[in-house]
């Protein structure tokens, strides 16, 4: 197998580069061997993102699996994304963040409502962003599990205490996943303005994808 | 000298209960729970862990999201006054008590894999499956499937995100009550927590009580606890206007 090292990859050999602004929902499928990278271009962004098997998606990206495998409930260099099937999805070559969340799941319209007023439901929402993207593959909220957010920094404490608290990440940041399987990712970037995870304002990210080595 | 009882309102009056009864080990159970009565989990002989998960009976489309739960609580452990959230921004249970104190919302359910790993090759039932087996006989697939709850599993998180499990606070007799706050599909599977370390299969029976329980008083904990889970029960109750 080619080693190459992510810091060496060459965007002008990328099959893929593109910047998805602040709000948007994103999706592609990695083929297997394929890298994508997400850039943090202005820090601590929340990029929520789920994994599906591309040519069965019943079989999707498990948090719970994903933490069980590792022993630990961050993502970081070396961490596998596991499916409900116990299968690994992508491996994560390279993180120069050092830990992403897999606890907080997405922000939706009806969870704003509740954790930030009744008046704050019809706010933008990563669920949203993921309804809307997913309907083009024919599929639903019955689709929807519990995501990946990149950048996001949610620790937990020995007594069970859960906060979201400031991000850790800075401009320029970026995670480097490799597709063991053919992947469909779907990506909502989030729209949230309530919380620290976004420092209150949601900025772009950049994508980029390379061909298997 | 006289032994008192630590378990708070362990007794349940004869006449308010509507169904009882034990769960073998390995073995799954699945019910609907109309909304206001509770059901209760009782840890018989000290569970290795019992899995959980639920939707709302009326449309199964609903269903028990731990991220939300969670997230919206600031706690990654339920306990007493905590309340269970849909992916809808309502409320599917209330814990009413809780005399186990140690529930595991990060861990998610045992599979054959899992078993296999722990126990060698066998055919010992595993909670993945459970739940599929559940959901078939409801018109639900493994698209249906989601995070689930850990009852009676203590989990520690270390600061550096290392997952923990914590024996010996398997407590015979220990119990959780579940007040149901919409009509709820609740589906348990009464396997070992994926992380227990005992390599021998051997899940203990639970006892499962559905109870006509106390309509929430003004001051319901629960209802009460903070500015979320008031706001949570606006949503639910919402759906009920109509009634
Ligand atoms: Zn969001």
């Amino acid at each position: 197998m080619v080693a190459t090292l992510p810091t060496e990859l060459d965007p002008s050999t990328a099959i893929y580069d593109e910047v998805l602004p602040a709000r948007q929902p994103w999706s592609r499928v990695i083929k297997k061997g394929q890298i994508l990278r997400i850039i943090d271009l202005q820090a601590n962004q929340a990029v929520d993102t789920l994994f599906y098997n591309a040519h069965d998606p019943s079989e999707r990206y498990s948090a719970p699996d994903t933490v069980v495998r590792q022993g630990n409930i961050f993502i970081t260099t070396g961490t596998q994304l596991i499916s409900n099937e116990g299968n690994v999805m992508m491996t994560v070559i390279y993180d120069d963040c050092g830990k992403h969340d897999t606890l907080g799941g997405a922000c939706s319209m009806e969870s704003n409502s509740v954790r930030y007023g009744l008046h704050k439901k019809h706010l933008h929402a990563c669920v949203e962003n993921y309804l809307l993207e997913l309907s083009k593959y024919e599929m639903n909220k019955r689709d929807l599990v519990s995501n990946v957010n990149f950048y996001m920094n949610v620790p937990v404490s020995e007594d069970g205490t859960l906060e979201i608290v400031d991000g850790i990440s800075e401009a320029g940041k970026r995670v480097d996943l490799r597709a063991e399987m053919d992947v469909m990712v779907l990506i909502s970037n989030c729209p949230q303005i309530n919380n620290p995870c976004n420092a209150y304002n949601p900025t772009p990210i950049r994508l980029i994808v390379w061909d298997a080595a | 000298m006289v032994q008192t009882s630590v378990l708070p309102s362990a007794a349940i009056e004869p006449s308010l209960i509507l169904l009882d009864e034990k769960l073998p080990g390995g073995a799954y159970w699945h019910n609907v729970i109309k909304r206001g009565n509770t059901l209760r989990v009782t840890d018989l002989e000290g569970s290795q862990g019992v899995s959980l998960i639920c939707y709302n009976a009326d449309n199964p489309i609903e269903r028990l999201n731990v991220a939300d739960t969670a997230k919206i609580q600031f706690n990654a452990f339920l306990k007493k006054g905590m309340v269970i959230y849909s992916d809808m921004g309502r409320i599917l249970f209330s814990i009413t008590e809780d005399t186990s104190g140690y529930h595991d919302l990060i861990c998610g359910c045992s599979n054959a894999a899992s078993n296999a790993a722990k126990y060698g090759e066998s055919d010992y039932n595993n909670s993945r499956n459970n739940f599929l087996k559940a959901l078939g006989k409801r018109g639900l697939t493994r698209k249906d499937l989601m995070p689930n709850i850990n009852l009676f599993s203590r989990v520690a998180v270390h600061p550096n995100g290392d997952l923990e499990y914590i024996t010996g606070c398997e407590k015979p007799g220990s119990f959780v009550d579940l007040r149901a706050e919409m009509n709820v599909l609740v589906v348990i599977s009464n396997c070992p927590h994926v992380l227990h370390p005992d390599t021998v299969y051997k899940p203990k029976p639970i006892q499962l009580t559905v109870w006509r329980s106390p309509a929430p008083a003004p001051d319901d904990l629960c209802r009460t606890a903070n500015e979320e889970a008031i706001r949570g029960f606006i949503n639910t109750d919402a759906l009920f206007a109509q009634m």
